[in-house]
């Protein structure tokens, strides 16, 4: 592809004390793209997405974004050049209200109307949140939450987004949701989508690429399709 | 006429409504110095030791600024501009000194353990303390306060314009500090750092602004409280931190460490009992009254008064 990526993770090592998370993960993502990460329970995955948005320091490596190399920075500098996560178990700041979550995905941004327009927007399309707006955060469901927490990361104005398990702890209806909106995102809005999922076969049919993550390595990666297709896939990940 | 007031009742009247008065003076400047306290514990679950040493540099800062202004002649002609510039100053200054304080004590041991952040903590108050020692002497240093001594008098009953200067001076910070943390863009990004680091650094918070910022305002609000005590009492010394520090600190425990009104309760109560006590118990043991009810909070109900439950006013 002659296109530039607009992530490229090169070699990255990470650890958690004398733990080492990550040992030397390579990816890219292309603009437009929703890329997803597959992997079993502590492969790796949200410590990939937390050492790209440089809230996990990394040990070596590089990390490029919008063909800058970011590794190294403040994590607070990066959601105001568009690179954005909903974090693993969603984040919800339980003691604020929905609608101070929501402005608080905008707190950088200096454009008053264009946010107010942003959180209608939000609102029409979860409606819900309008009518939870003034009840804490921590009071919403759990299907709720994961609305808000995307709901807040679109306030951003996203130009890359990171979404660690979004269909995690859900039933089916809200995970198809979810899902919807995710694609809804990428196609409507050009966001580009870099997805953690354990429901593999989900996020593989939301992707158009994957990549396979097995302790702290990337062991394969393949478009999307293929993947689904593979059998060593379908026995490890997709439980056949 | 038709009833004699019982000149004893009322006498007794009398004596209660000062008392409440001076309560409600005296928990007033607890309940400044117990912010810092608490809202320093909310943002980064630090019991800053060093904290009491603020509300002392306030008190001296204070005083050597209201002389300043009088040899300059101020106090005789604009005194309240006198007054007001010297408070306004000197919080500046004591929130400066917090983030100096945060900078090199505390931020370094972020991610260290607790223990080592209290230690330091403490470190920093005896250092602070000797400082303050060493450069301004051991001897009482009188506060000029005769120019606001004027006052009320109703029967027996003595508001004096000091008092009055400070109760109200300390509404209108505790309302502005509410209004601050509560109606604020930078007090929403405040309560949301005393939730989850990670999360702000999400959303483009920097939690080392925001916890610069939560020392400089603990620490002006603190100061504030310094010279309205040696305002109050008439002088100031070095180690004045120390007493009103620890109470403030039960005061905070009190009303649940980390929630705001709860820290005002909570000062205000410390204050009341102290007073009442000594007013009506014993002035000798004027000092022990807040630590029976910190020992009492901590074995009854240590998440305080507006502890857990009462989530809204937390920082
Ligand atoms: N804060 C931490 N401290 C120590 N070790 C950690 C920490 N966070 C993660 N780890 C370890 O790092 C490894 C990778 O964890 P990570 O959370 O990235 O896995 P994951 O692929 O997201 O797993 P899951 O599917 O369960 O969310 C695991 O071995 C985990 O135990
Ligand atoms: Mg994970």
């Amino acid at each position: 592809m002659a296109v530039q990526p607009i992530l490229e993770l090169k070699e990255i090592h990470a650890s958690y004390g004398s733990i080492k998370a990550l040992k030397g993960i390579s990816l890219r993502v292309y603009p437009g793209e929703i890329v997803a990460i597959i992997g079993a329970n502590g492969a790796g995955k949200s410590s990939t997405l937390m050492a790209t948005c440089c809230v996990l320091p990394i040990d070596r490596g590089e990390i490029w974004y919008n063909g800058q190399p970011i590794h190294g920075k403040a994590a607070e500098s990066l959601p105001p050049t568009g690179l954005c996560q909903v974090p693993e178990g969603r984040r919800i700041f339980p003691r604020l209200t929905v609608d101070e979550n929501l402005r608080l995905g905008a707190f950088h941004r200096k454009d008053k109307a264009a946010v107010e327009k942003d959180r209608q927007h939000m609102f029409s399309l979860f409606p819900i949140l309008r009518d939870r707006r003034k009840q804490h955060g921590g009071t919403l469901s759990g299907g709720e939450q994961q609305m808000l927490a995307i709901a807040r990361a679109l306030m951003t104005r996203p130009k890359l987004l990171l979404l660690d398990e979004p269909s995690l702890g859900l039933a089916p209806l809200i995970v198809q949701q979810i899902f919807d909106i995710i694609h809804d995102i990428n196609q409507k809005d050009g966001t580009t989508i870099l997805l953690v999922e354990q429901n593999a076969n989900l996020a593989l049919q939301a992707a158009s690429r994957g990549y396979v993550l097995e302790t702290g390595t990337i062991t394969l990666e393949d478009d999307a399709k293929k993947l689904l297709g593979n059998p060593e896939i379908r026995k490890a990940y997709l439980g056949e | 006429m038709l009833y004699q007031a019982n000149p004893q009742a009322e006498e007794a009247m009398e004596y209660f409504i000062q008392q409440l008065i001076n309560g409600l003076t005296l928990g007033g400047l607890y309940a400044l110095i117990a912010l810092g306290y608490t809202m320093v514990y909310g943002v980064i679950q630090l019991i800053n030791f060093a904290h009491g040493e603020f509300f002392a540099a306030g008190g001296y800062v204070g005083v050597i600024l209201l002389n300043f202004f009088a040899g300059r002649g101020l106090m005789d002609t604009h005194p309240w501009l006198g007054l007001f510039g010297a408070f306004a100053l000197t919080m500046a200054y004591c929130a400066f000194l917090a983030m100096a304080v945060e900078k090199v004590a505390y931020k370094p041991l972020r991610h260290q353990s607790r223990l080592a952040v209290l230690l330091s903590a403490l470190g920093m108050s005896i250092f602070l303390q000797n400082a303050l020692m060493l450069t301004q002497g051991v001897f009482d240093k009188p506060y000029p306060g005769e120019k606001f001594s004027g006052g009320l008098v109703f029967g027996d009953i003595r508001i004096s314009v000091l008092q009055m200067m400070i109760v109200g001076l300390t509404i209108l910070l505790l309302v502005g500090l509410n209004l601050l943390v509560f109606k604020t863009r930078i007090g929403m990004a405040m309560r949301a750092t005393a939730q989850d680091k990670v999360m702000t650094s999400l959303v483009a918070i920097s939690s080392n602004r925001i916890i610069s910022l939560t020392f400089a305002i603990g620490a002006g609000l603190a100061a504030a409280a310094g010279i309205m005590f040696g305002l109050y009492y008439g002088s100031v010394r070095y180690d004045m931190g120390f007493v009103p520090g620890i109470k403030a600190f039960a005061a905070a425990v009190l009303g649940g460490i980390g929630n705001i009104t709860g820290a005002m309760l909570g000062g205000l109560i410390i204050g009341m009992v102290e007073i009442f006590g000594a007013g009506y118990i014993s002035g000798q043991y004027k000092d022990v009254f807040a630590f029976i009810i910190l020992i009492a909070v901590l074995y009854f109900k240590p998440t305080g008064i507006m502890g857990e439950n009462v989530d809204d006013t937390r920082v």
